[in-house]
């Protein structure tokens, strides 16, 4: 690593000049330039879909630029793979781990270094390097056997491996938890400290206000600002993100909620896939009028509880969830449905819409209870106002209800489906990740449509990896960590710091701890 | 004892083609390749084999075009699925079917024509040893290259850097890419080599086991071996065991008629199957061991995003 004082030190490390990037019908960079010097902390801020990602992948040489010059420490670069890229001394830690998960940890890391190694001295490098930035790593475990956290560690780890001379880190701490993401800080301040550029991509004003010290701001693939971050303030940070003033959600008061409409008493599952989680001994009670949020880094039993909830898959007993005080355990998805369960899934297409089906028809794939279907036939105008009118309450950017559903964007097509489900009044809505990849404004309708339902007496339940989403729109907000989930605690007696410790693991409820005693 | 040598020496002829075939598929999917052509190209080896040994009274002539023979026709695979990406399972099924309507075209002149017997290794002494002595020390050539290759492959596999890229790629195609490793160069070379292979394999039925050409010789070998290597949950050693448990079944079921067993000859023809698949279920049902063994991507099309 050279020192920053060097003469080198006034060239930018890493220069972009006009970097232009062409896909079908869109164009993710329009004339990018970026200039990161030296030690520098340097973010690259935008809104999903910006086109962040796709610049980061033109500078490791995943994808190559259609225009513009790439320049490295001052000398441009042609030809340009990821193997290139880590000869020059760029790493990159992905935003969807680079990992293989059948494979252990050394090889995961050898698998990203260029030159042949004994396994034995990476071995031993690999304890070293994790130690010496205080991150705990076996190098002989597999991978599909570690937490998401842990993952990240890998990736890191493989990169500092290779003594970078820039690391790029794409939207790394939307699987940390807070005090995770303290400690990943660190790391990276160090970093910074012996020499190393540090490309960091984010979203997330809050982080990048405490990290870096210069910003380069990207709308719809241009650049639209460059700052020092440390002197904005997050609202201003976020005009030149979005290009136009944000509204917060407005919080109405908090609301109590009588009567409980989704029950859920000691269930415990074993997992159907060798690599998920088990579900141990889980108790809830979700009351009407509420939001409750389960917090949680992803793996940690979310899908399996979400699956076992909606039906997916039974509960070893009838009783172990119920609505309204009946028992719901063993009704299948349609069965639950009938009785005023809505869902909203994680994977948009696939287990929300069909990606082929128009969005008439994907409106119909829930909504078949509510008068679409009349002895055995489908009403094809009743079916057609429905899906009308979610795209025109829901504020639908579509070419209209014959459009496929794989042709909108991620936000929009969400926006469809949470309209889809709240249309059909249910009495309990489950959301999985309801804003997840969706912009600012259209999580923004999300929030206020899932506020309504709840001012309406439904209840909901929202699961979510982000903790100012949960904090913004619920009233109680719970935790799930290695398949058990904490007691949930009201949104105004608790903060992030303590939800976060309860994310990490540390909880243990007396009833909960007599059960692994026992076990 | 004369009865089990026999047995035993014959299970380890019948084995050998399988093994060959099996091990080279295995490769292909390790990579994230599921080439289900694997009887065709069989098929095409065993004919071009015993042509050439025919023609050049040359054994190795033979096994050596029909490795070719069998790589060719893996590349028609590979150009179809890796570059047109054209779905494996189609085309691996067609290959089967053209292989056999080929092999039977090219075929026309050899058949009723033999092969003189291929030596078998012959060490004064040591051969001669009750059992061990025919089964280890006095078997052809092809069988102790069938085991080295089943060798090789678990040391390339577990050991070696290439090997640990391959089975990345057959894992997680995307991310091999991201990291820079040439996906569709190694699956290439991959599918190249269970072409290989399946020549091999059906050279050996041509030129060693029978000797002689008959239209669609293999019998359904070729599936055989693609069944194999699911069922040894993608490890070489288990390989190993499945095809000589099979070749134990096939060979002795034989014998079983041979003594008259009061069991109809059709159900003991179904013995090997059933035994094989059986033994192999039970020991690879640990779900977590599959997952852990199985190429994540097979079957999967990989488009480079560019």
């Amino acid at each position: 690593m050279s020192s920053p004082g060097g003469s080198a030190a006034e060239a930018p490390r890493l220069e972009l000049r006009g970097i232009t990037k062409r896909y079908p019908g869109t164009v993710a960079n329009k004339n990018v330039d970026l200039t990161v010097m030296p030690s520098e902390l340097h973010a690259l801020l935008g809104e999903n879909g910006a086109g962040k990602s796709t610049l980061v992948k033109i500078i490791y040489g995943v994808v190559g630029a259609d225009e513009g010059e790439i320049r490295w420490q001052g000398e441009p670069i042609a030809a340009h793979d990821p193997a290139s890229a880590r000869r020059l001394g760029i790493g990159m830690v992905f935003q969807h781990f680079t990992l293989f998960e059948t494979l252990t940890v050394t090889e995961n890391i050898a698998l990203g270094l260029d030159d042949q190694r004994d396994m034995r001295a990476l071995r031993r490098k690999i304890v070293e390097t994790a130690k010496r930035y205080g991150m705990a790593l076996d190098p002989d475990r597999y991978v599909h056997d570690l937490a998401v956290g842990e993952r990240q560690r890998v990736e890191i780890v493989r990169c500092l491996m290779q003594e970078p001379k820039l690391l790029i880190m794409d939207e790394p701490t939307s699987v940390l938890t807070p005090q995770e993401v303290e400690r990943l800080f660190e790391v990276l301040r160090r970093l910074a400290a012996e020499g190393c550029s540090i490309l960091y991509i984010s979203h997330k004003l809050g982080e990048i206000m405490a990290l870096c010290q210069r910003a380069t701001v990207l709308r719809q693939g241009a650049v639209t600002a460059q700052c020092d971050p440390r002197r904005e303030t997050s609202a201003s940070l976020a005009r030149m993100m979005v290009g136009s003033e944000v509204l917060a959600v407005k919080r109405p008061a908090e609301h109590k909620g009588e009567g409980e409409a989704l029950t859920v008493t000691n269930l415990t599952m074993e997992p159907d896939d060798p690599f998920g989680t088990r579900l141990d001994n889980i108790s809830l009670a979700l009351r009407k009028g509420e939001i409750l949020g389960i917090a949680g880094v992803a793996g940690n039993g979310q899908m399996e509880f979400l699956r076992a909830l909606a039906g997916e898959r039974l509960a070893p007993s009838a009783d172990a969830i119920r609505f309204d005080g009946k028992p719901a355990g063993s009704l299948g998805p349609a069965g639950r449905r009938a009785r005023g369960l809505a869902f909203v899934p994680e994977e948009r297409l696939g287990r929300g819409a069909v990606a082929e089906l128009s969005l008439a028809d994907n409106a119909l794939l829930t909504a078949y209870l509510d008068g679409n279907v009349g002895a055995g036939m489908v009403k094809t105008a009743t079916v057609r106002n429905f899906a009308g009118a979610i795209v025109k309450d829901y504020n639908v950017v579509c070419a209209g209800i014959d459009a496929e559903a794989r042709s909108l964007s991620g936000g929009n097509m969400q926006k469809f489906i949470i309209g889809r489900e709240i249309l059909q009044k249910p009495r309990v809505l489950i959301a999985a990740h309801p804003t997840w990849g969706v912009d600012v404004g259209a999580a923004l309708t999300i929030h206020e449509a899932l506020i309504r339902l709840r001012d309406t007496g439904a209840a909901v339940l929202v699961v979510s990896e982000d903790l100012d989403e949960l904090f913004e729109i619920c009233d109680r907000i719970a935790v799930m960590s290695h398949g058990r989930l904490s007691e949930p605690k009201r949104v105004a007696d608790t903060n992030i710091d303590e939800i976060g410790l309860l994310m990490g693991g540390e909880f243990e409820s007396k009833e909960q701890a007599g059960a692994h005693a026992a076990s | 004892m004369h009865e089990l040598t026999a047995i035993l020496v014959s299970m380890v002829l019948s084995a050998t083609p399988l093994l060959l075939a099996a091990s080279g598929e295995l490769v292909t999917e390790k990579s994230g390749v599921l080439n289900l052509g694997v009887e065709g190209m069989m098929v095409v080896g065993a004919v071009v084999g015993f042509g050439v040994a025919f023609g050049t009274d040359s054994a190795i002539a033979g096994f050596a075009v029909a490795a070719i023979a069998g790589a060719l026709m893996a590349a028609l695979f590979a150009v179809l699925t890796l570059i047109f990406l054209a779905n494996q399972v189609a085309t691996g099924l067609a290959l089967t079917i053209f292989g056999l309507g080929l092999s039977a075209l090219m075929g026309k002149a050899y058949i009723g024509k033999t092969l003189p017997p291929v030596p078998h290794l012959h060490i004064p002494g040591i051969s001669d040893i009750p059992l061990v002595g025919p089964l280890i020390f006095g078997e052809n050539a092809m069988v102790y290259v069938s085991v080295a290759f089943v060798i090789a492959i678990a040391w390339y596999l577990s050991r070696t850097r290439s090997g640990l890229v391959l089975r990345s790629i057959g894992e997680n195609h995307d991310a091999a890419h991201a990291l820079g490793y040439p996906v569709r160069r190694i699956r290439f070379l991959a599918v190249l080599f269970g072409g290989a292979m399946s020549g091999l394999g059906g050279a050996y039925l041509s030129i060693v086991y029978t000797p002689l050409w008959t239209e669609g010789m293999t019998a359904g070998r070729g599936w055989i071996a693609l069944a194999l290597v699911v069922f040894s949950t993608w490890k070489p050693w288990r390989l190993l065991f499945g095809a000589y448990l099979f070749g134990f079944f096939s060979i002795a079921q034989l014998h079983a008629q041979g003594f008259a067993v009061p069991i109809a000859p059709e159900f003991l023809s179904m013995l090997p199957y059933l035994a094989t698949i059986l033994v192999l279920v039970i020991i690879s049902r640990d779900a977590k061991r599959i997952r852990l063994n199985a190429p994540a991507a097979l079957g999967k099309a990989f488009r480079a995003t560019a």
